[in-house]
């Protein structure tokens, strides 16, 4: 396989992902999208990992996915934190803060 | 290290596809249980990738921890929010958004193509880590990698996941009852609203006769 197919998937996902982000309102679906952006990552990750002979490709994969785990449990108890205190998880009604 | 051969890219065709399919599923699809289930299908290609490198330990690693355990917490909280809030995908917050967000995507694409199309670096190539079992595994390569020069990075690593579930644990809990003497605690309010000038006498529309 060529590195550049690999490259080209993962921005292809790359950019779904943040697509999600920007274009998605319900908070669990924004987070959904990160996962994407972060599977992105390990794409490339593991491509150029196999592609310079190393295993420290496939090792920070592997600390990426801890960090999404980690992620995703305290990005879920601030969406839960969101619906508990204003009944609905539309992003864009999330705007306390707006001037 | 090797060229393509016809089924390195017909398997690297096939998990392309079912990965882009998922992606796009997860962004567009209007029910969240839909973008959850299209979220494991994208993991999984992503998994099929990973065995086309011969990265198995992370393909496993990849399906039980992120389709496993990840999508499921999803899926805990899509039941516990309540599944059938629709949303409408279709609504646009600034206008000409999707037609600019588009153009300039289009471009990205290109120059992605471009920055690439010449090259002919091979990757993918047999054994890198070491074969799926047998003396030199993956697994052992991978772990001995992880456990000597890669130590203090996993060390941090456990310490940010017990802060991870501290965070989680202290962020949803119900705050404990209060005692009847206390006065009642301050609502949150639905909107910091000040009240203005023009809040208390709005200025009648003048009527423009039609020319």
């Amino acid at each position: 396989m060529y590195l550049n197919q690999f490259l080209l998937l993962a921005a292809f996902l790359f950019s779904v992902g943040v697509y999600g982000v920007l274009a998605r309102k319900n908070g669990v679906l924004v987070l959904m999208s990160i996962e994407l952006i972060l599977n992105a990552v390990n794409i490339n990750l593991v491509a150029f990992g196999a592609f310079h002979d190393t295993v420290a490709g496939q090792v920070f994969a592997l600390f990426v996915i801890a960090v999404a785990a980690a992620e995703v449990g305290v990005g879920l108890a601030i969406v839960l934190l969101i619906y508990r205190n204003r009944h609905s998880i539309d992003l864009s009604e999330v705007d306390l803060m707006k001037g | 290290m090797l060229a393509a051969t016809k089924v390195d890219v017909a398997v690297f065709g096939a998990s392309a596809v079912i990965v882009l399919a998922g992606a796009i599923g997860v962004v567009i699809s209007a029910n969240p249980v839909h973008a959850a289930l299209s979220l494991v299908m994208t993991l999984f290609g992503v998994a099929v990738l990973f065995v086309a490198q011969e990265a198995h330990f992370l393909a496993a690693v990849q399906v039980i921890v992120y389709a496993g355990a990840i999508v499921v917490l999803f899926l805990f909280v899509i039941m516990l929010l309540g599944v059938d809030r629709r949303e409408n995908v279709a609504r646009e917050e600034l206008r000409g958004q999707r037609p600019i967000a588009f153009l300039l995507g289009i471009a990205t694409i290109a120059e992605f193509v471009l920055l690439t199309r010449g090259t002919s670096w091979v990757t993918g190539a047999e054994s890198v880590v070491g074969p799926a079992s047998g003396p030199g595994a993956n697994v052992e390569t991978l772990a001995r990698s992880l456990f000597t020069r890669y130590l203090l990075a996993f060390e941090i690593t456990s310490v940010l996941l017990v802060i991870a579930v501290v965070g989680a644990v202290v962020l949803a809990r119900r705050p404990p009852p209060e005692r009847p003497e206390e006065p009642e605690p301050l609502a949150v309010p639905e909107r910091l609203h000040t009240p203005q000038l023009d809040d208390a006498a709005p200025v009648p529309a003048t009527e423009v006769p039609a020319p």
